[in-house]
């Protein structure tokens, strides 16, 4: 009877519509268009000038790289052609693949690629390494060009395959050469998809179109690594606010791809039997408590270590991510599922929790009842629901906690103070990290314990930063390892900070799609709509 | 009246520069800082300073002030920081959906609300009146969210008959234009709609009590010749008045029918400014917002003079 009731209502309603809207149809599209519900709004188009995620995504739609990162997190050569590494390994040595073409119609050159490296390692803390590490890049010819090193620096490959903010992405000369913290305007690349720019609204949609000349690798698809093959001929980024709307109009069919539904809205998209709920990367994002290291109690050590007794993953799981398949409990500071991580020295974390424990240690450390300002931000749910069991494990312990709430802007703002509790400043914040950016010593921000140097809380311990320096300097994939757990053992120790356990946003698209990547960054190559 | 015109339209200028410079210091004694945000989470402070600098935050406020208001006063109204695109741009880009969900709702809140209240006035005290004043407390009482969500289940989601969020310009003609405004505009419609009623059946029953009502239904006039002759014509000043301040928040103030229906019009904008520090937008928008506040307000002082002719200016 429903259904009798919605077919007519329909039938009545298309009548009526027809009949009232005089104006002639638009012509079908004949092209296939991909639309796509990004998992924010595009709102810089430079990915060196941004380490925004939606910009990153917006470069791997335009620009190539000279590397990328396989599944297994090995870099393969995706612009290059071929590379040497000389036997002291001192000088790389690379060539381009045969037809690259920037989206202008012309030819990808050396001098191109050093130029876009160069303004990448102004912005980017692993090319600023590689940068320390380089004595000079050098053209040979149009298509090769050579970098040559001070010293041996195992992970020149690794830092052109950059996988995440901000990946060394290939400009031409003429717009790499932009200033570093000036933003460029030309989106040229030459990547798969072509920018639209008259068409892009900020705040409303962003448009591509294939590629035509791009010329993809055979290799099938790995991460960024492989071919990358485009499908369709259009794809249109759709910001669409509401998660609400945006999961009505994927029910609707009127868009094919909603990155990244929020938790609460999964199980009614899975009881439709036209979308597919999975999770498209493989790894995730951790959730990280950060103390601030200049102000009482968590200068003492004593006080951190308190937390690893309070802290209980699952806790903070259940708050970020609900259902228990799309967490798990990781005490790794290097994301699970990547090559260096390891339980070495976090039993602390994964034993008994403790609450008396904990007490005893904040009494130790000398807390006495002051105030513990958590700051959050309301309008990011994976960072307010970390602190709102943050703040309940903190009172439990009978600590004299306050949550100071604000939207995202506001809280990135606060936590550069520096200044006492009673002029504004904080003791705990939260956020979270993409795996690849966790993934070793070098890309895990929160692992810096350089002082002031160091990200927003500013720990400061000699043996972390030594180690560090060291796995820079490993020479193969097991001494990194090796040196990494060391490393973790150490942060235990003086605890920087706390990781709250590894979680995934599951992506949800129509059945018709055929080839989503499964890749910590969402790459819509490969895509066919069926 | 040409006179009336000129003054309030020069007394525009001062109400402008006032909304400006405070909306500057508003904005310049807030917390928050762009530079952060765009130097995301590896940014070392000299990045920032070097951030801010490239987007001349780190000069003195009265010179950013001054060199802001200069390129205003020359028709400049900025670049954004994030978009890297001029402010104009970004509003013109807003213009088109704002001002056609604005007459959209406007259409459906007049064609619904007026004869609402009429009739309510007219049957005073009976159900026809009870069930209109019924409606019109649901309709204020419903947020607009709520409405919203539940048109897109009844109507897109469940009868499939239009669809459910985004926005298609009037240039691709009229039959691809209109399903994307139906459901916004009832949604938003609603509240107004609500609004104007109950201002109406008010107005209306005050009119209809004076003497010459009762005169004109003594000369044998007919019930829709008293009603809409005389009565509503001399209600209409309260009416007008209402709409007049309904279409300035409808310019400004529908961010929640916009996220809700993904529609990219002015009240997005601001807000999505508004939390990443996109200063140059915020102050941009806020002065487009003032002068149309200015001028819807001046369009209902013009109406009054046409509605009633005791009003001179």
């Amino acid at each position: 009877m429903i259904d009798l009731a919605r077919s007519m209502l329909r039938t009545a309603g298309v009548a009526a519509l027809a009949g009232v809207l005089a104006a002639g149809a638009p012509q079908a599209w004949a092209q296939k268009t991909l639309k796509f519900i990004p998992q924010a709004d595009l709102r810089s188009i430079d990915p060196i000038w941004t380490t925004a995620y939606i910009t990153r995504n917006h470069g791997y739609m335009v620009y190539d790289t000279l590397f990328a990162l396989d599944d297994k997190f090995n870099p393969q050569p995706q612009m290059v052609d071929r590379y040497t590494i000389s036997p002291d390994q001192l000088k790389y040595s690379f060539t381009l693949r045969d037809g690259l073409k920037w989206h202008d119609g012309a030819p990808v050159r050396a001098a191109d690629c050093i130029a876009s490296l160069k303004r990448w390692e102004k912005r980017d803390p692993q090319g600023q390494k590689l940068a320390d590490f380089t004595a000079s890049m050098e053209v040979v010819d149009d298509k090769s060009f050579t970098i040559t090193l001070k010293e041996p620096f195992a992970l020149v490959l690794d830092s052109l395959a950059k996988l995440s903010s901000n990946t060394p992405f290939m400009m031409p000369e003429r717009i790499a050469n932009t200033d570093a913290f000036q933003q460029i305007t030309d989106a040229t690349g030459s990547g798969p998809f072509k920018f639209v720019k008259e068409e892009w609204v900020p705040g409303n949609k962003a448009v591509y179109v294939k590629n035509t000349d791009y010329v993809p690798r055979k290799e099938p698809p790995s991460y960024a690594a492989g071919g990358k093959v485009v499908k369709v001929d259009r794809v249109e980024w759709l910001y669409v606010p509401d998660a609400s709307t945006a999961s009505a109009a994927l029910a609707a069919g009127e868009v094919d791809f909603y990155e990244q539904p929020p938790v609460d809205l999964l199980p009614v998209l899975e009881k439709n039997k036209d979308i597919v709920v999975a999770n498209i990367d493989p790894q995730g994002s951790q959730g990280v408590l950060r103390f601030n290291f200049k102000n009482p109690p968590f200068n003492n050590v004593k006080a951190r270590e308190a937390l690893l007794y309070l802290v209980d993953q699952s806790d903070y799981m259940r708050a970020v991510a609900g259902d228990p398949k799309n967490w798990q409990a990781c005490p790794s500071v290097y994301a699970c599922g990547t090559p260096m991580s390891t339980k070495q020295g976090s039993e602390v974390l994964t034993g008994k929790r403790d609450v008396a424990k904990a007490k005893a240690l904040l009494k130790e450390a000398g807390y006495n009842g002051e105030k513990v300002v958590v700051l959050s931000a309301t309008d990011q749910p994976i960072v307010n629901n970390q602190v709102l069991v943050t703040l309940e494990l903190l009172r439990q312990a009978g600590v004299n906690a306050e949550m100071k709430a604000t939207d995202w802007g506001t809280m990135i703002t606060l936590r550069n103070m520096k200044d006492p509790i009673d002029k504004g400043g904080w003791n705990i914040f939260h956020t979270w990290v993409v795996a690849p950016d966790t993934a070793t010593p070098l890309l895990n921000n929160a692992l810096r314990a350089n002082g002031d140097g160091a990200w927003f809380g500013w720990p400061d311990d000699p043996a972390i930063e030594k180690l560090r320096d060291a796995w820079l300097r490993a020479p193969n994939l097991e001494a990194q390892k090796k040196i990494a757990a060391d490393l973790q053992v150490e942060a235990y120790s003086f605890v920087p900070y706390v990781p709250t356990g590894q979680f995934i946003l599951p992506s949800a698209y129509r059945k018709n799609l055929d080839g989503v990547i499964i890749a910590p960054v969402t790459f819509l190559w490969n895509i066919d709509k069926k | 009246m040409f006179a009336f015109l000129i003054r309030r339209i020069l007394a525009t200028i001062p109400v402008m520069g006032v909304v400006a410079l405070f909306v500057f210091s508003l904005l310049y004694l807030s917390p928050g800082d762009p530079a952060v945000v765009i130097g995301g989470d590896t940014a070392t402070p000299a990045d920032i300073a070097h951030i801010r600098e490239k987007l001349g935050l780190d000069r003195p406020f009265l010179v950013q002030f001054g060199t802001w208001l200069w390129n205003v006063v020359r028709g400049d109204l900025g670049i954004s920081i994030f978009t890297n695109l001029p402010v104009s741009r970004l509003i013109l880009q807003r213009v088109e959906p704002t001002i056609a969900l604005t007459v959209c709702t406007l259409i459906v809140t007049i064609a619904v609300a007026i004869p609402m209240g009429v009739i309510a006035a007219w049957k005073v005290g009976t159900w026809i009146d009870r069930l209109v004043m019924a409606f019109a407390v649901l309709g204020f009482s419903f947020p607009v969210f709520v409405t919203g969500y539940l048109l897109i289940f009844g109507l897109s989601i469940w009868a499939d008959l239009l669809p459910v969020q985004g926005y298609v310009s009037i240039a691709n003609g009229l039959r691809a234009f209109l399903p994307n405004m139906v459901l916004p505009s009832l949604a938003l419609g609603m509240v107004y709609t609500a609004l104007i009623a109950r201002i109406t059946r008010a107005s209306m029953l005050e009119v209809l009590s004076q003497d010459y009502i009762r005169t004109a239904h003594s000369k044998g006039l007919g019930t829709s010749q008293v009603l809409l002759g005389h009565a509503l014509k001399n209600a209409s000043v309260p009416i007008v008045t209402t709409i007049g301040i309904g279409l300035a928040l409808l310019i400004s103030g529908v961010v929640v029918t916009e996220s809700v229906f993904a529609i990219p019009g002015l009240g997005r904008l601001t807000v999505d400014a508004i939390l990443r520090r996109d200063y140059p937008i915020i102050q941009g928008v806020i002065l487009v917002f003032s002068a149309a506040y200015v001028l819807v307000n001046l369009l209902i002082d013009v109406c009054y003079t046409f509605l009633d002719p005791r009003i001179r200016y």
